[in-house]
């Protein structure tokens, strides 16, 4: 019998263990991505992931690079620091919606304005997870949690944040893009964002946030297929897919580049661009 | 930098720590400790060192563990209301065994209290830096020199026990200028090798993972014995203490910090009256000097404190009713003077001889 040829294994950055991921879930689609991204760069050995309190707690067992759990919330300011002392290194902070865009949002919000060379995968999947379903920062108005039993009603408990929109003001941003994993044309795009993520820290491009919009058919009380329905249904038109911000694409080498064009008419900002 | 210099307390810690081989610094303004950010933000370029003002106290601690966990020696600082917000932190860096430096540079309380010099953290400091079942060391200098001595020893301690460390200041020490000799360049050659570091595989090694969390509690039972063997190493060869006319001494007083600088003075012009003063100065505030405070034959203790009375109550154990231990105290920012101590010891010495 001839030699078969492997056509699909495990990437190596990923440990042969066995996740606490429910059926169904997301996470383990993004972080096989994340994983296949750090292989392509061949920096496994140069790469630190940061993980988030949350249902990704403990995917520090589930890659093979260095891992740091951070609190809750704390994530970027773990990865900054992180960079900061191997600014030539691959730095990942992976992040839900809760740890990112609620206890968190202080953190993301100046790690990205201070333009961290740092990748951040940020799945919303409008829910709790971890602590069993409660409203989440995105979860949709009138949507049913087990703390907005009535649906989250906007009058009382606010509207949801829509992250790469609220990110994509601030200068130090280089890559901003929403995506999903629901169907194979969508993981590829997935990945090529998230390989995109990781391209911006090789180049010392600036801050990469790629959202994921996923699922949680634990919480949400339905099936994955189920699930995938109706975030393509609710999510989505909430939550558009799309490229939110990017430096390159506007002309820019870089969010310095892109930050100077912007604040051309202040002084203090074309005066040192000249002198530079 | 051997000769002597005229130093800012605050300044005299940022100096030092730079001198242990510190590079990574995160901050967030407050006073009374900003001189210590202020002269980081401009001596770290100069050495290549990174200073980083951060979005918060919180975020500052959480870039403590970042740089710690990559195995770079890391610190940050701050002062009172400050200090809360980084307990959280304080507490995942002991989860983690990391080992870092905190400062606190003290004012009143509780709240946002007063910006004036105190002692008021003191129950903080050696009780509740965090949630959960730890200890730290907690040093509380008295003078210049000693900011910059004990900031540069909390290093090597830090990473001897993979723990955090508090230097105990106040608004006082830190705003105040002294002269102080600055210790030599640390070198970091001979440091403890730290093989848990997240600083990169290097497809040599399995990954190195830094957490606090262990789901399985026999687990989390073990590290956390595993952990208080290394505190009892500490509390074995850590303790610091001064101690000054106490061998004669019917009354011992016992006071750290700012407050023990008073408590000498006052000591001074009563043993000038004939009575028979001496002083305790705990340096360490945990590991506590327990030993040398029960081995003083004091017919009395008095606690000078800037505070209501919170170290009073390790004096008390370390007592264990042997003698009365009275307290005198000043809080919320008020520094007691030499002359009102005096008077406390008199008093004291008169019930004494009734």
């Amino acid at each position: 019998m001839a030699e078969m040829e492997c056509v699909f294994e495990r990437p190596k950055s990923l440990l042969p263990v066995v996740t606490n991921y429910c059926p169904g879930c997301t996470h383990g689609i993004v972080e096989r991505l994340v994983a296949e991204c750090i292989d392509e760069f061949d920096r496994e050995g140069e790469t630190v992931g940061v993980v988030p309190v949350g249902c990704s707690v403990m995917a520090y067992d589930f890659f093979g690079c260095d891992m740091i759990e951070a609190a809750h919330g704390r994530a970027p300011a773990v990865a900054t620091a992180v960079k900061r002392v191997f600014p030539d290194y691959l730095v990942f902070a992976y992040q839900g919606d809760g740890d990112l865009a609620s206890i968190g949002m202080a953190e993301t919000i100046h790690a990205a304005t201070r333009g961290e060379n740092i990748t951040v995968i940020f799945i919303n999947n409008a829910i709790y997870g971890m602590t069993g379903g409660q409203m989440a920062p995105t979860s949709l108005p009138h949507q049913v949690t087990q703390t907005s039993p009535y649906g989250r009603n906007p009058a009382y408990a606010g509207y949801p944040i829509r992250v790469c929109e609220l990110l994509s003001s601030l200068d130090g941003v280089a890559y901003l893009e929403r995506v999903t994993v629901d169907s194979p044309k969508n993981v590829r795009k997935a990945k090529k964002a998230i390989k995109r993520g990781f391209q911006n820290q090789v180049d010392k491009v600036g801050y990469s946030l790629i959202e994921v919009v996923s699922t949680c058919p634990t919480n949400w009380g339905m099936t994955p297929e189920e699930s995938f329905a109706w975030m393509r249904e609710n999510m989505l038109p909430y939550y558009p897919l799309g490229v939110y911000k990017d430096v390159q694409a506007d002309g820019f080498a870089n969010v310095a580049e892109a930050a100077a064009a912007r604040a051309a008419a202040c002084p203090m900002v074309s005066g040192y661009a000249e002198e530079a | 930098m051997s000769e002597k210099v005229l130093m800012k307390g605050n300044e005299a810690l940022a100096e030092a720590a730079m001198l242990a081989g510190c590079r990574f610094f995160f901050g967030y303004p407050i006073t009374p400790q900003t001189e210590l950010a202020a002269y980081m933000s401009k001596h770290m370029p100069k050495r290549e060192g990174v200073y980083l003002q951060a979005e918060s106290e919180v975020a500052a601690i959480n870039m403590v563990y970042g740089a710690a966990a990559c195995g770079k020696r890391t610190m940050t600082s701050s002062s009172s209301p400050g200090i809360s917000l980084k307990t959280e932190g304080i507490s995942y860096l002991a989860g983690a065994d990391l080992p870092a430096v905190i400062i606190n540079v003290q004012r009143g309380g509780p709240g946002l209290g007063s910006i004036q010099p105190s002692q008021s953290d003191y129950w903080q400091a050696t009780r509740a830096m965090g949630h959960g079942d730890f200890f730290l060391p907690v040093y509380a200098p008295s003078t210049v020199q000693e900011m910059a001595d004990l900031a540069y020893a909390a290093f090597d301690v830090a990473d001897t026990y993979r723990t955090p460390v508090v230097i105990l200041a106040d608004g006082m020490l830190g705003q105040m200028m002294e002269p102080v000799v600055m210790p030599a360049e640390r070198a970091l050659d001979d440091l403890p090798a730290k093989s848990w570091a997240t600083d990169g595989t290097h497809g040599k090694r399995p990954h190195n993972v830094v957490n606090s969390l262990f789901l399985d509690a026999d687990a989390l039972n073990a590290k956390n014995r595993e952990r208080f063997e290394r505190y009892a190493q500490i509390e074995r060869n850590e303790v610091r203490v001064e101690e000054y006319l106490v061998d004669d001494a019917d009354i011992v007083v016992v006071a750290f910090g700012a407050a023990a600088r008073i408590a000498r003075s006052a000591i001074n012009d009563a043993r000038a009256k004939g009575i028979k003063v001496g002083l305790i100065r705990p340096i360490t505030l945990w590991p506590y000097p327990k030993e040398a405070i029960a081995a003083c034959n004091a017919q009395a203790f008095l606690v000078v404190e800037m505070n209501m009375g919170q170290m009073v109550e390790d004096v008390q154990l370390a007592v264990n009713g042997a003698a009365p231990v009275e307290f005198f105290g000043r809080a919320g920012g008020v520094i007691p003077r030499p002359d009102e101590v005096l008077a406390q010891i008199e008093a004291l010495n008169e019930r004494l001889g009734d």
